[in-house]
């Protein structure tokens, strides 16, 4: 098991990822920021925090569960529903921004486009995620990546903020040093 | 948990996970979505031996607001009026593919002998079997006064609840009686000592025969309908001595906690047990109970056909030989 971002590095990937979004989309008027429970949401905020303070004004965010969209969910028993919380405005016409912690097969983002299509028709989606580990299964990539980390399929990346777990700090498991 | 037929196979955790699924599918049915695709592709069953509305047609928009194929199945306009057994009935389910069977029954443990048996290899959920239980009715109860009462958090320890009426012949009362205990809330029986069943005093509830003396401190009442049907035999002199004794009235309200929540889990006797302006008055949830129900059971329908079912296990290990 080996550390492959600390405390800092984090922070000051998810610093530049903010002046990217603000870069991309030339301000923070629509945008809004969505965050996948559990962690996908931590970020998100942080994100929010890191923009709100760049641009002086508030940024909208919210939280989207993608459990009933899973295309997996007969593959095991089933999973507790995390909350879904959506500003009053809804998202249409917004520039929404999806936040998630590790990039892997895509199925999540999938899910989540789904669960973005059921709730209205936003300007743009695009997706911010913090460790993009490879492996895609199908065709979706990330606008803005924290950290691409090279792995075998059998290896688990971990990703650790300090709201729950403590620390800051991504891991890498199963890998032979 | 493989199948809803009993509160009693529900552990605490589990049936508070069933209500905080609720939760947040009550919020999300509020937020817009109208549909999850969820159960696309499971076909639930409503098999039912006995009239009802709400709770039929609850399950049925349960079921279809997560995107399943519902087939509804009474008795009457059937087979089952030809004289069909239950047996046959199920097996014939099994042969079209249900994955769900929503059973009422008059008979008390029918949900039981649906699953214990085998004839279906669904889940089997009990919407109502005989005098015995109606779990879903509970957990939209519990719900609604957790809901009410606690802001949809944690358990229900701390209040107490008034189950009011003709607890013998419901199936409601009994399971709220065992859901309401496992949540940690304390249940009062009222009722005239002809409508409480042989065995109550081992319910672990508290008994009262007047309904005045508990008002003042409970933190919701339950209002049980007087069931005409099931009696053949006279449990009370005259409806106006029972209404007069037992029903609520706006005057009772009143002497109610500021808090306290008014419930009733229909169809009511309007005039009977409960009074026309107290069922429409600002202390009733009566309404919110039906809209709770649709929750409720889209979350146990998730919580038992979302994952991975024994159905789906069968079907793989079929299809790998």
């Amino acid at each position: 098991m080996s550390v492959i971002l600390n405390s800092g590095e984090i922070s000051r990937a998810l610093r530049r990822i903010s002046h990217e979004i603000l870069e991309k989309n030339h301000g923070s008027s629509d945008l809004l920021l969505l965050g996948i429970p559990t962690r996908g949401a931590l970020l998100s905020d942080r994100i929010r925090v890191v923009i709100e303070d760049i641009e002086k004004t508030p940024v909208l965010k919210g939280t989207l569960d993608i459990t009933m969209y899973r295309d997996d969910l007969r593959l095991r028993p089933p999973r507790a529903l995390m909350p879904t919380e959506i500003p009053t405005g809804g998202i249409d016409e917004k520039h929404v921004v999806l936040v998630d912690d590790v990039f892997f097969s895509g199925r999540t983002i999938r899910a989540a486009l789904d669960a973005i299509n059921e709730l209205g028709r936003p300007k743009s989606v695009q997706l911010a995620v913090l460790i993009d580990r490879g492996h895609r299964e199908l065709p979706i990539r990330a606008d803005f990546v924290g950290k691409n980390i090279p792995t075998a399929k059998n290896e688990s990346v971990r990703v650790h903020l300090s709201e729950i777990d403590e620390v800051d700090e991504v891991l890498i498991e199963g890998r032979l040093a | 948990m493989k199948n809803l037929l009993s509160i009693d196979d529900l552990t605490k955790d589990q049936a508070l996970e069933i209500l905080d699924t609720a939760v947040e599918l009550s919020r999300l049915s509020d937020s817009s979505v109208r549909k999850f695709p969820t159960l696309r592709g499971r076909t639930v069953v409503n098999l039912f031996f006995e009239d009802s509305t709400r709770t039929r047609i609850s399950f049925e928009a349960a079921a279809k607001r997560l995107s399943a194929d519902v087939i509804n199945f009474s008795a009457k306009g059937s087979s089952l009026s030809k004289g069909e057994s239950l047996k046959d009935t199920a097996l014939t389910l099994q042969a079209m593919g249900a994955d769900a069977v929503v059973i009422r029954h008059p008979a008390s443990g029918a949900a039981h002998q649906l699953a214990r048996q085998e004839w279906t290899k669904g889940v089997v959920i009990n919407a109502g079997d005989g005098t015995h239980e109606h779990p879903t009715q509970a957990l939209l109860d519990s719900f609604t006064i957790r809901r009410n009462l606690r802001s949809d958090q944690g358990d229900l320890s701390g209040l107490t609840i008034a189950i009011v009426g003709d607890v013998l012949h419901s199936r409601v009362a009994r399971s709220n009686v065992l859901l309401l205990q496992k949540l940690g809330a304390k249940v009062i029986l009222v009722a005239p000592p002809t409508l409480l069943p042989v065995g109550v005093q081992q319910w672990g509830a508290q008994i009262s025969y007047s309904l005045d003396d508990v008002l003042a401190n409970v933190d919701a009442v339950m209002m049980l309908r007087v069931q005409r049907e099931r009696m053949d035999d006279l449990f009370f002199p005259t409806e106006r001595e029972y209404s007069r004794n037992f029903g609520l009235n706006l005057e009772r309200i009143n002497r109610l906690k500021k808090s306290a929540i008014v419930m009733h889990p229909g169809p009511m006797n309007r005039g009977l047990e409960i009074s026309a302006d107290s069922a429409d008055s600002s202390r009733s949830v009566i309404v919110e109970q039906v809209a709770n129900g649709v929750s409720v059971r889209m979350s146990v329908l998730y919580l038992l056909l979302g994952g991975a079912t024994s159905r789906d296990l069968l079907m793989t290990s079929a299809g790998g030989i």
